[in-house]
């Protein structure tokens, strides 16, 4: 139905369950059913079933497999992003825990598809490039940057995908494909780097201190326990 | 591990003790492992530590993987006690020569 429905209400009150209020005559009334019928010249207005179209004739098929396979069950499942833990909003100072860069304080700019979040250093404070990192991997602290300024949007996990080199499979390219080992990153993403962490020290720097906060790393010390430490 | 370079040492894990097996008077399940994890000593501050992963790291005389270090990683599953002692489980059950000795309790898979 195009129009809009409003919920429909029964017009025959439920005095108990299964007994209503009105007889059928009286409900017949009620309804305009006798309207519908006056309007159409006497009887209901039916709507006979269209003639079946034809069918467009089909071949039987040449091949038939041997047995009937079962066919799989149809999966339309689509797997949400993780979902985001609430101490950790845009701008706030991460600890990483684990893998190269761990102990370092870092940036968090927005989560990504996958789910994982996307962070930078700033690069010229801690050495951490914009890169990508797991929830689980991360301690929230409480030091939030206003970033509202910062523009994350050509950074998806696309932009992260390593490069499929796709190399014929000659002797000679054999040989050459082991001279090929160093990659260094493209121009471009250094230049992505730059501006992005540009708008991010801005604010970066407008907070007294936060610049030694995160140069520096994070680490346990003697007598510190992680489960009565405030981050 | 220790890459070769001079970084600062910093340490992102908790400092454990592997005590024994679980174990009743006459008879020990060495499925699960009970670790002493420093500075917990009660069953509510273990709560932090569930799921938390942890490495049992020693050396052996070959090589793999180009060091001597091996390492079996397990995690927190649930207090034991009262007294803030953990049960553990490991991928493969630690040997025995091992209890008394440390484990690196870490602060991932991370809930704060």
């Amino acid at each position: 139905m195009a129009k809009s429905e409003k919920p429909r209400v029964s017009r025959n009150k439920e005095l108990i369950r299964g007994v209503g209020r009105f007889s059928r005559s009286k409900m017949y009334h009620k309804r305009g059913i006798w309207a519908l019928k006056e309007k159409n010249g006497g009887s209901f207005p039916r709507h006979d079933k269209q003639p079946p179209q034809a069918k467009a004739v089909e071949k039987a098929p040449k091949f038939y497999p041997a047995d009937d396979e079962p066919k799989p069950l149809i999966n339309k499942r689509k797997p949400k992003p993780t979902k985001l833990r609430s101490s950790i909003t845009p701008g706030t100072v991460l600890i990483l825990l684990a893998g190269r860069f761990k102990g370092k304080r870092v940036v968090f700019l927005k989560q990504l598809e996958s789910g994982l979040l996307l962070v930078t250093g700033p690069f010229k404070l801690n050495g951490v490039p914009i890169r990508r990192v797991n929830q689980a991997y991360v301690i929230a602290t409480s030091t939030k940057i206003d970033i509202s300024t910062v523009d994350a949007s050509k950074f998806t996990d696309k932009y992260f995908e390593k490069e499929v080199v796709r190399k014929k499979k000659t002797e000679s390219d054999f040989f050459e494909a082991e001279k090929e080992d160093k990659k260094t990153l493209p121009t471009e993403k250094k230049e992505d780097q730059k501006v992005l962490d540009a708008v991010v020290l801005q604010a970066v720097e407008s907070v007294p201190d936060l610049n030694q906060y995160l140069s520096s790393r994070f680490s346990l010390r003697s007598g510190m326990k992680p489960h009565e430490l405030v981050f | 591990m220790v890459k070769g370079r001079q970084g600062e040492r910093i340490r992102l894990y908790v400092r454990g003790i592997i005590l024994g097996y679980k174990r009743s008077k006459s008879n020990q399940y060495p499925n699960t492992s009970l670790i002493q994890i420093e500075g917990v000593n009660t069953p509510e501050e273990v709560d932090w530590y569930r799921g938390k992963r942890m490495a049992y790291i020693y050396k052996a005389k070959t090589k793999k993987n180009g060091t001597n270090y091996r390492c079996i990683w397990g995690k927190v599953t649930r207090p034991h006690g009262n007294s803030g002692v953990v049960r553990a489980k490991f991928r493969t059950n630690l040997p025995p020569k091992s209890m008394g000795g440390r484990v690196r309790v870490f602060m991932y898979p991370s809930r704060i």
